[in-house]
């Protein structure tokens, strides 16, 4: 089991995969936001979701666990 | 004015509280959870808690501010910069509440809020703008008609835009037609009105703006020029006055063009009139920011004036202290913008700051809402500080900023101190010969 983690703490704004779905190495998969800037959360790796861990507009920190791929 | 109730947060409202205090002002100020620890809450006056970190729980809950301010009978509220600064109807709220606003009317604000009705304000004036759609595009078929008379590349932005957000530049058609629906939505979502427009991409720009400032009998002065052409993200990061690029006659230009843009709309309070600046000194009205700048104290250092004292005389009725003959600039400031980013990436890099001490001499005026200790959160603006160096010239200004770099100690969070520490020995930013996309070339050359 592999997981994309929050690189830094921060909102989230957009999540564009759900559990099921295939993803690829560098898609985006989630939007955060943190310090009024939009930064896009990549796949280190492909694979497929899981599940997802967060909702839209949860609060996230530094090394939260966003998403699980199988 | 006896009380004054400051609708912000950090630097901005401990720079505010300093004035109010020399001119025997109270000061109230108003604080989120995530705030609730920082220097400007314990030096203001009185203090009182708004809400939940995010910003619409709390520094944008404009009938709560006003609510806290009629309570504690507050004659006045100051905006700071971003937030409610440049919202017209926060501003028309505050008046109806027989509270004063410190910054232009309501109207001004609405007018030059509205990026196309700016730019036709400013057209009718005779104040150059950048070629483009004048109004607002309403079809994509109508956006690459458009930008092929213009020519490629483009920038298409948000009408309601600003602060370098909802602007995108497209290298061709086939960008355009991409960025199109998205650069909508966006606007949609970030400002509320998806209006967007299409002007021209200036190459080599630079990004010079003028301080300008008018009073409610009419008067209005220019105090100089601040160059701001150091960005990343379409955001400033160094700011310095005088331009060193700018020939004398370019300069006295843009004062006379900037009064006129000020006399258009008969401004009020303080105010700013960006333009860009290509490589042949053509230069094009941007747009009016609405209220103080951060990087106002540029202009206080070269001039010795207090432009928070003048924003307060002025909201309160007062006539400009100075006229414009007795406004004078003496040597040269540049300032620094410390984010909490990482140098490269720029990428936000929230964090506390468990080390945060420099060495200064008085040359050096440090405008920061943290001590060491306190934590820069993911909710507002990265800004930990703003550095402000001055000498009898550039070069001495950018002599003390090298000790200041050197002797800087920043740790805790990832800042872009390196990237100050590079900048300052390179040719490029010594000569004074960059422009808006230098922090990105270099960049690019370091990969």
């Amino acid at each position: 089991m592999k997981t994309i983690t929050a690189a830094m703490a921060g909102t989230v704004l957009n999540i564009m995969v759900s559990t099921g779905d295939e993803v690829a190495e560098g898609q985006e998969v989630m939007m955060i936001e943190s310090m009024k800037m939009e930064i896009p959360v990549e796949g280190a790796m492909s694979g497929k979701v899981g599940e997802v861990k967060v909702n839209i507009g949860d609060f996230v920190n530094e090394g939260d666990v966003l998403i699980v791929i199988e | 004015m006896q009380r004054i109730l400051i609708a912000n947060r950090g630097e901005i409202a401990l720079r505010i509280i300093r004035t109010c205090r020399a001119m025997g002002i109270e000061t109230i100020a108003v604080f989120s959870d995530a705030d609730k620890d920082l220097p400007y809450v314990k030096e203001a006056d009185t203090a009182f808690r708004i809400g939940e970190p995010p910003v619409q729980k709390s520094y944008l809950n404009s009938s709560m501010l006003i609510e806290i301010a009629k309570r504690e009978k507050a004659d006045a509220i100051h905006p700071g910069y971003g937030f409610l600064s440049e919202n017209a109807g926060f501003a028309r709220e505050v008046i109806e509440n027989g509270l004063i606003f410190i910054g232009p009317s309501p109207k001004t604000i609405e007018a030059m809020g509205d990026k196309i009705i700016a730019r036709k304000t400013m057209e009718k004036a005779g104040v150059p703008v950048v070629p483009g759609s004048g109004g607002g595009v309403s079809s994509l078929e109508e956006a690459v008609l458009l930008a092929g008379e213009i020519g490629y590349p483009v920038m298409l932005k948000a009408s309601g835009g600003g602060g370098g957000i909802g602007m995108v530049r497209c290298e061709n058609e086939q960008a355009l037609n991409s960025q199109y629906q998205s650069t909508k939505a966006r606007a949609k979502a970030y400002f509320g009105s998806e209006d967007v427009f299409i002007e021209k991409y200036i190459a080599d720009a630079r990004h010079i703006e003028v301080q300008i400032f008018g009073d409610s009998e009419g008067n209005a002065v220019h105090l100089f020029e601040r160059d701001c052409s150091i960005q990343r993200r379409h955001q400033k990061v160094v700011e310095e006055a005088p331009s060193p690029s700018l020939s004398a006659e370019a300069r006295e230009n843009l004062y006379r063009t900037a009064l006129s843009a000020a006399k258009a709309v008969d401004y009020v309070n303080a105010g700013t009139v960006e333009f860009i600046v290509d490589s042949e000194e053509n230069f094009y009205f941007l747009e009016m920011n609405t209220r103080l700048q951060v990087e106002h104290p540029v202009t206080e250092v070269i001039t010795g004036l207090d432009l928070v004292e003048w924003q307060i005389l002025v909201a309160q009725g007062d006539k400009l202290p100075l006229t414009q003959e007795e406004i004078t600039r003496k040597g040269a400031a540049v300032e620094f913008r410390l984010y909490a980013e990482d140098p490269v990436s720029f990428f936000p890099s929230p964090g506390t700051l468990s080390e945060f001490r420099w060495e200064a001499d008085d040359v050096v005026r440090i405008d920061t809402g943290y001590r060491e200790g306190n934590a820069v959160t993911p909710f507002y603006d990265p800004m930990i500080a703003k550095i402000i160096v001055s000498g009898d010239d550039r070069n001495e200004a950018i002599a003390s900023a090298r000790q200041f770099f050197q002797g800087l100690k920043i740790e805790g969070l990832k800042s872009n101190a390196p990237v100050f520490r590079e900048l300052l020995h390179e040719e490029a930013f010594l000569s004074g010969k960059y422009s808006t996309s230098y922090l990105n070339s270099v960049k690019k050359a370091a990969k």
